[in-house]
């Protein structure tokens, strides 16, 4: 039998070898990968998550969580069943156009893709007529606009006002995010949703996908 | 002697956003008094959080200000016709915060910059992003007073900001700034290295003692001026009391005035 909580306290406690020696004890007793990743690993990184929003935890040991679950999802794709995959869903995620700012965009796709979505992390400095191209290339169900600007915060209207004006408004969810973002602003903007750090973002897509 | 710009006025801070939409002339005065008092060389004044308001905001912080200012100001703004109407209504010579290599903020800054008798701080920013490495800092900070003299901007009036980045996401990036400014400093003794420091400590607990820490080794390599909160008594107290330790306080004057004001305490 898999000790999946032990998977999740390795996790926690961000010692990469002992998740992964987890892993691999659970795959040569043919616990199921997509059990192991769904079961040990997500749900480790789903508190990893809420622990850094309740300030329990910090940004090194995430990205020391992160690291951990990265080794081990390399070691269970191969191992998963046709019709079984790895993503809970799609993301698209850049920093509008004009503002060149990438280490909390960084931490959020991270987190995001920790928690089993896809993410498409597409950089810096993207303006509004390219959300709308790559959000039809990869068919995202969720577009993440970062911005820590004041300055470029407009951007992030101007972005949604073309995501709207291509047609593809309903197709996606539109979060927002950055030091001076604010609830009120995302509100007005006409964003489907705003989060102050990388832990509950990850949540609030989870719940924009559902 | 280090100077310190005192970052208070700025409208992306709740309280002074809504003074400045109240037209609350009380709150800004008493706000700058304290700053002038802690012993803030240069009062930055940014207007730019209220959305379409900042030239209009800018002027009336101006006016505000400038009756009871007894230092320079440092006028924050990336837009040059904001820069233009403020850098005509100061008193002092002031500090312009910022210039970068950025091309659209570039190209806007070096006609306002020009001919103009002023400091500037210049970031190490340029449209690829954050600098990625010590030398990528230095590099920019070379061009950035290359291009500054070029219009007679003397080195010495030029203060670099080599873009402090979170030690959270990455161990080396305190080293990788400090390396920097002690190449920067090797190369051009006159320049001044300023900017924030706080970026040092996003993303973990206990803040200051590591933005505390940090100034006083940034000083070691170099650094002389940075924008801070000159009412945060600890962080000024060890900038006082690094700064006797580097041999820029004669007789330890200033750092014993500190003590018997009651500033600096052990």
């Amino acid at each position: 039998m898999a000790d999946f909580n032990a998977m999740t306290e390795a996790l926690i406690a961000c010692d990469e070898d002992k998740v992964v020696q987890l892993v691999n004890a659970a795959l040569t007793e043919n616990v199921p990968a997509f059990d192991i990743l769904n079961k040990g690993l997500i749900a480790g990184m789903d508190i990893v998550g809420e622990k850094m929003e309740s300030g329990d935890m910090f940004i090194p040991e995430v990205l020391m969580a992160a690291q951990a679950m990265g080794s081990c999802v390399k070691i269970l794709k191969p191992l998963l069943k046709e019709g079984e995959s790895a993503s809970s869903g799609t993301v698209l995620i850049g920093t509008v156009k004009g503002d060149l700012h990438d280490i909390g965009k960084n931490l959020v796709a991270m987190m995001m893709e920790s928690a089993g979505m896809t993410v498409h992390n597409i950089g810096v400095d993207i303006p509004p007529e390219e959300f709308v191209k790559r959000i039809q290339e990869t068919n995202a169900q969720i577009v993440c606009l970062s911005a820590l600007l004041t300055t470029t915060m407009p951007m992030m209207k101007k972005t949604i006002d073309a995501i709207k004006e291509s047609g593809l408004r309903d197709k996606v969810k539109i979060m927002v995010g950055g030091a001076p973002v604010t609830q009120a602003f995302s509100d007005e903007i006409g964003a489907d949703g705003f989060a102050p750090d990388a832990g509950s973002a990850s949540k609030l897509a989870k719940s924009l996908l559902n | 002697m280090f100077e310190v710009i005192g970052e208070r006025i700025n409208t992306s801070r709740k309280a002074v956003q809504a003074a400045v939409a109240d037209r609350d002339a009380d709150y800004i005065i008493d706000d700058v008094k304290k700053q002038q008092d802690a012993g803030a060389h240069f009062i930055d004044v940014n207007a730019g959080a209220r959305i379409g308001h900042e030239f209009e905001d800018m002027r009336w912080l101006i006016n505000t200000i400038q009756p009871i200012a007894t230092v320079p100001l440092c006028l924050d703004s990336p837009d040059p016709a904001v820069l233009e109407m403020a850098f005509q209504i100061v008193a002092k010579t002031p500090m312009i915060n910022s210039i970068s290599l950025e091309k659209e903020r570039f190209d806007a800054m070096i006609p306002f910059l020009n001919g103009k008798d002023c400091k500037v701080i210049a970031l190490c920013m340029d449209d690829s992003g954050m600098p990625s490495s010590s030398d990528d800092i230095v590099k920019r900070a070379v061009k950035l007073v290359e291009e500054l003299n070029k219009i007679n901007i003397k080195t010495e009036n030029i203060y670099i900001d080599p873009l402090v980045q979170p030690i959270s996401t990455d161990s080396k990036k305190g080293v990788m700034v400090l390396d920097a400014v002690r190449a920067i400093k090797a190369q051009f003794s006159d320049v001044h290295i300023s900017g924030g420091l706080s970026n040092i400590s996003y993303g973990l607990p206990q803040r200051k003692i590591i933005n505390r820490t940090f100034v006083a080794l940034m000083m070691a390599a170099g650094m002389d001026s940075a924008i801070i909160d000159p009412l945060d008594q600890k962080i000024m107290a060890t900038i006082k009391t690094a700064d006797m330790l580097l041999g820029n306080d004669n007789f330890c004057g200033r750092y014993l005035k500190g003590v018997r004001a009651g500033v600096i305490e052990s």
